[in-house]
């Protein structure tokens, strides 16, 4: 159980850090959909099946069709040559920082007092969720949807050419 | 090592390769998608407690993880439509260059 879990870690990581490594912003777009896919095989692992299917369509299937979106529509040529001057130098200090970051979280989580064993994995229905989330949870939900609502409305309404008199960047 | 340290060092190290990420490109759209990077190890975290953790509700942690992706959906399609809207104003989606918003 335990090989099975760090194959999946290791290809998330792996396809995540060549993702925000690259050169090619395309590359990155596919290879961080590739590092999704690990997440929701983890989740599948857990035995978290509905989480595992939502995270596979949500990102792979449209967050990542959104960002390949944004990436051909704000592309200027086609070797993508930017100047990583400014980048250069910030680099090492987040290089820094991620690892700083990362020493405390995994040094918080080698102190984690030890479970005496896995529990059983818990009953996960679709129909509990359902339940669940049309009860306990139903005015967090309609409150979700208000957002979503408005995230949407108004990323269309920044995406979107409001120039009446026609300009250059209408076609 | 528990079921539930390696899922959280798995988290964790996830967690520091998107914030790198996000703090080292100057590419907007890299940023954005280093913190989605970081918000899926949060939801890494919120079922390896669900499932490994003490017990709690039946299904909380499925319903946190929902919620919590459809605010990440929400985050991306609003931050992909300000890159949009800065590139057609500054013609490029470099962060430095971003400096100024307005019109």
């Amino acid at each position: 159980m335990n090989a099975v879990l760090i194959i999946i870690a290791t290809a998330t990581l792996v396809t995540a850090v060549m993702a925000m490594a690259g050169k090619n912003l395309l590359h990155s777009v596919l290879l961080l959909a590739c590092s999704w896919a690990g997440v929701a095989g983890f989740f599948l692992w857990a035995g978290a099946q509905f989480v595992a299917f939502a995270q596979i369509l949500i990102y792979i299937g449209a967050i990542s069709m959104v960002v390949l979106f944004a990436v051909l529509l704000t592309r200027r040529s086609r070797d993508e040559a930017m100047p990583a001057t400014a980048s250069r130098s910030r680099k090492p200090y987040a290089v820094i920082v991620g690892a700083a970051v990362a020493a405390v979280l995994l040094a918080v989580v080698a102190d984690w007092p030890a479970s005496p064993s896995a529990p059983p994995p818990p009953p996960e229905t679709v129909r509990r969720i359902g339940v669940e989330l049309m009860g306990a949870y139903a005015p967090a939900l309609l409150v979700v949807g208000a957002l979503l609502t408005v995230a949407l409305v108004g990323a269309v309404v920044l995406a979107s050419v409001d120039r009446p008199g026609g300009s250059e960047d209408t076609q | 090592m528990t079921h539930l340290q390696l899922c959280l060092a798995f988290s964790s190290l996830l967690f520091a390769v998107g914030l790198t990420g996000a703090l080292a490109r100057s590419n907007s759209i890299l940023v954005l998608l280093g913190l989605e990077l970081m918000l899926n190890a949060a939801n890494l975290n919120f079922i390896a407690f669900w499932r490994f953790g003490p017990p709690g509700g039946p299904a909380t942690g499925v319903v946190f993880v929902l919620f919590s992706i459809a605010v990440a959906a929400a985050e991306a399609a609003v931050g992909l439509a300000l890159i949009i809207s800065i590139y057609r104003h500054q013609k490029n989606i470099r962060l430095p260059d971003a400096r100024r918003l307005k019109g």
